[in-house]
């Protein structure tokens, strides 16, 4: 028989190690370095990064869903559009875009609010299926009203009287703004009681059901949270763009962008959206003059990351060097390895 | 074979079927290495499991089900025909789903299915489980029958005293090992207690 | 009179929709892989059977019988080296990975042709109908596809109830370990109905190109209206298939009767109809 109680009292459990605190200290000087940038570079620079912070905005929600709650959306764009919208109605009746940006968010919840009685009750793949089906329809919807632009779209209104320069420095400041508050957001939801539901309803859906995870209620505010933050970078998109057009915000082109994220970078981990959402911009700068041949580049890496490195590049880096630079998980210290076979690691991140 | 709940019993049966990689060490049929021969392969080379728990196939009729046995069956005695003389009910039933079957007569056909692929070995995990004793008396009376046509039968059981009465020879397995080995007639009560509870420390080396 | 011409329009489209959903219904039914390329895949059909019409200058019929069982051996391959592998991992990985596989198609079909669309040309079955009366006339070619799409739904029925490989592809349905200790292989059953759901796919595919044009972008919406069809009319029925199809043709065809634009929405408000108030579909799926 194994003998347990000598071992209780050597072992620790913490919620970070040494290298989450180097993680927060490289995180705040990387936020302050981007937040000075319009300072030091000239707009184009900014312009494009204005895309990288949308994409990892749109990256850590997706991860959010299908990481942490399993929850596989192919029809965020859903919400991408309505944010996008949204900033175009609010601007119309004369309130600011970019202080439109968080009622976007709110709106984007509102929206899918209904839309989740309707998808949390079905089961993976048709939900799936259905998330995008939801997003087909918005655009149908929304083309049909002349007053939104119709099909070919509109500009947005409220931004003519603004200085250009300025006007790229506010959109960055946004977009880096929505960035980090995706991520500070995420982070702060997975350290919070909610997050340790999800890593039990992650593992054992039942099982967590039965110590009394309310698993419905988790479910309901990841995939409203995740909306907010779809639609938030919905916002900035449409501000960057200064012309809102239906295919561009609601073509489910975003969940391709968001799979591939999730497959190169890893899922089920803050730093992976990071970390693939700055590979896949990558090889869509360098590739962006190949034509479609980026794409298929893309896809055929997905389809080989998936295969063969399914948890990513960060999964890869985070297991070997046991590394987690946003503490949301537990460290077990001082466990003694097993005599014989394969067993846990001397110290596991458990979730 | 028999041991408390967690013993590791199903699993070793399981690994004999092939539905588990074992992680350690070989399996040997007759001499010949099978330990990574695929689990459907070993179906033809005379290693059939009746699963616990049944496992029967809802989307096919009894007749059908029993016909799948023979899949990958090896020649010999054992068909249709044969499975209907042992289990005479099933053949009024050929025809209709096996859903509404009692767990008895579900668990008939399980056995039949098994025998039309015309085993060497024949598995049976935990043939009790949820069953009525008078049942499962019934199921056990017919094993000696089965034996008689040759066929080895490897038996995993919760129920101990029907396990030792129809067995030649009986294992004890606790916590993966074996730690008690012999003739049924041979073994003391208290020994087999001790085993299974794990009361004495010693393990057999290299047993089974 | 209008509105008869319709329905029987709506009812014949559903023809082809149900030859594009029974593919997926037989992956989803069988193995639980929604394969989010099958649209993509049919459109790689098209663009085949063009290549072929126009290259060898046989007619669009032949063309599908050289196209349907080359994507059949293509599918079994695509089963057993890629999904295979991605159902090993977990099964959220499938629906990523032919995620993938859909978009390297589109683009390769994107960057090799044009994104012109293009159409299969059928020659004298194009316009050739049956006069019903003075407001009613059916085309040729959309009976030909729905009595095509019934042989197929007919002959995979017969396949699964009397061939002893169907009854396998059953079991492992059902039961996947419990098939294969009764000595199927897994692995190669599930190739086999991928071969055959590929197949399907290639048929349908064809049979789109006659009906209308395509483009290397057409792929998802295929899919979309697929699984449509295969969720009103329930999974793992085939029949229900066939009846999800039109009923998703109607709703397409109606709708855009009542407005030009409408079709498409009035088929996806269905089909979210049908998700809110019964997901398993019209026709349930048998005890499994």
């Amino acid at each position: 028989m194994t003998d347990t109680s000598a071992m209780a009292g050597r072992q620790r459990v913490t919620r970070s190690k040494r290298s989450a605190a180097w993680g927060a200290v490289v995180g705040v000087v990387v936020v302050a370095a981007l937040f000075s940038l319009p300072y030091l570079v000239y707009a184009n620079v900014t312009g494009v990064l204005v895309n990288l912070f949308i994409l990892v905005s749109l990256a850590t929600m997706w991860n959010l869903l299908a990481g942490y709650a399993g929850l596989i959306s192919v029809g965020q764009q859903a919400y991408i559009g309505v944010g996008a919208y949204a900033v175009f109605v609010l601007a119309g009746d004369g309130i600011s875009p970019f202080l439109a940006i968080p009622l976007a968010a709110l709106i984007s919840a509102l929206v899918g609010l209904p839309a989740s009685f309707l998808l949390l009750r079905l089961r993976r793949e048709y939900f799936a299926i259905a998330t995008w089906v939801v997003a087909e329809a918005f655009q149908l919807i929304v083309v049909r009203f002349d007053s939104l632009g119709g099909g070919a779209g509109a500009p947005l209104p409220g931004m003519v009287g603004l200085d250009p320069a300025l006007r790229q420095a506010f959109t960055y400041w946004a977009a880096l703004a929505v960035a980090v508050a995706t991520l500070l957001g995420t982070y702060l939801l997975l350290r919070s009681r909610l997050g340790l539901d999800l890593t039990a309803m992650r593992d054992n859906e039942v099982g967590a059901r039965s110590v009394g995870v309310r698993v419905g209620q988790a479910k309901r505010i990841v995939f409203l949270v995740a909306a907010a933050g779809a639609g938030a970078a919905g916002a900035v998109l449409v501000i960057s763009q200064l012309f809102v057009q239906p295919t561009a915000v609601f073509t489910v082109q975003w969940s391709a962008y968001m799979i591939f994220v999730a497959l190169i970078g890893g899922l089920g981990s803050i730093e992976g959206p990071i970390v693939g959402t700055v590979i896949f911009f990558f090889l869509q700068q360098t590739l962006a003059d190949r034509g479609a041949w980026y794409l298929i580049v893309l896809g055929a890496v997905a389809v080989l990351m998936a295969m063969w490195v399914p948890r990513g590049l960060w999964g890869l880096i985070s297991d070997r060097f046991g590394i987690r630079l946003f503490p949301v998980g537990y460290w077990l210290h001082g466990m003694n390895p097993p005599a014989t076979g394969p067993g846990p690691k001397t110290e596991s991140p458990q979730a | 074979m028999i041991g408390a709940n967690g013993a590791g019993k199903s699993t070793l049966l399981r690994t004999v079927a092939g539905l588990h990689r074992p992680v350690a060490g070989t399996i040997q049929l007759d001499g010949s290495d099978i330990t990574h021969l695929p689990a459907h392969r070993r179906v033809a080379a005379g290693i059939v499991m009746v699963p616990e728990g049944r496992r029967l196939f809802p989307s096919l009729s009894l007749e059908e089900n029993l016909k799948l046995g023979s899949t990958r069956s090896r020649s010999g005695a054992w068909d249709l025909d044969r499975v209907y003389q042992l289990f005479p009910w099933m053949a009024e039933r050929r025809g209709g789903p096996t859903v509404h079957l009692s767990g008895g007569e579900q668990q008939a056909v399980a056995i039949g299915r098994a025998l039309m692929a015309n085993p060497r070995i024949l598995l049976l995990d935990e043939l009790s489980l949820g069953l009525a004793p008078a049942v499962v008396q019934r199921l056990y009376d017919m094993l000696p029958a089965l034996l008689a046509t040759g066929m080895s039968i490897l038996l995993v059981e919760q129920d101990v005293t029907q396990a030792l009465r129809v067995s030649d020879w009986a294992h004890c397995l606790l916590e993966g090992r074996i730690m008690l080995s012999g003739r049924p007639r041979d073994l003391a009560l208290t020994e087999v207690e001790a085993a299974y509870f794990g009361l004495s420390k010693r393990a057999v080396g290299g047993g089974g | 009179m209008v509105w008869v011409n319709a329905i029987v329009q709506g009812i014949l489209l559903g023809g082809l929709y149900a030859l594009f959903a029974c593919g997926l219904s037989l992956m989803f039914g069988v193995m639980r892989v929604v394969n989010l390329a099958h649209g993509d895949f049919a459109v790689l059909a098209a663009y085949l059977a063009l290549a072929i019409i126009t290259g060898l200058h046989v007619p669009v019929l032949w063309s599908a019988l050289v196209v349907a069982p080359l994507f059949g051996m293509v599918g079994y391959l695509v089963q057993r080296f890629i999904i295979q592998r991605s159902l090993d991992v977990s099964p959220l990985t499938t629906l990523l990975v032919t995620f993938g596989l859909s978009i390297v198609i589109q683009n390769g079909l994107l960057e090799g042709l044009s994104a012109n669309s293009q159409s299969l040309p059928s020659g004298s079955l194009a316009s050739a109908s049956f006069q019903v009366n003075n407001q009613l006339s059916i085309g040729y070619e959309s009976v030909i596809v729905f009595a095509v799409a019934v042989v197929v739904l007919v002959c995979l029925q017969l396949f699964l109830s009397r061939a002893r490989l169907g009854r396998e592809v059953r079991a492992a349905a059902d039961d996947q370990e419990a098939a294969t200790i009764v000595g199927v292989n897994v692995r190669h059953v599930y190739g086999v109905t991928a071969a055959i759901a590929f197949a399907t796919v290639a048929l349908a595919g064809v049979a789109f190109g006659m009906y209308s044009s395509f483009n290397p972008a057409a792929g998802p919406q295929r899919l979309i209206f697929a699984f449509e069809a295969v969720v009103i009319g329930g999974v793992g029925s085939l029949w229900g298939t066939l009846a999800g199809g039109i009923i998703l043709g109607l709703a397409q065809v109606l709708g855009s009767q009542v407005d030009a634009s409408f079709g498409v929405l009035a088929g996806h408000l269905v089909f979210l109809m049908v998700l809110a108030l019964r997901p398993s579909g019209l026709i349930p799926a048998r005890l499994s």
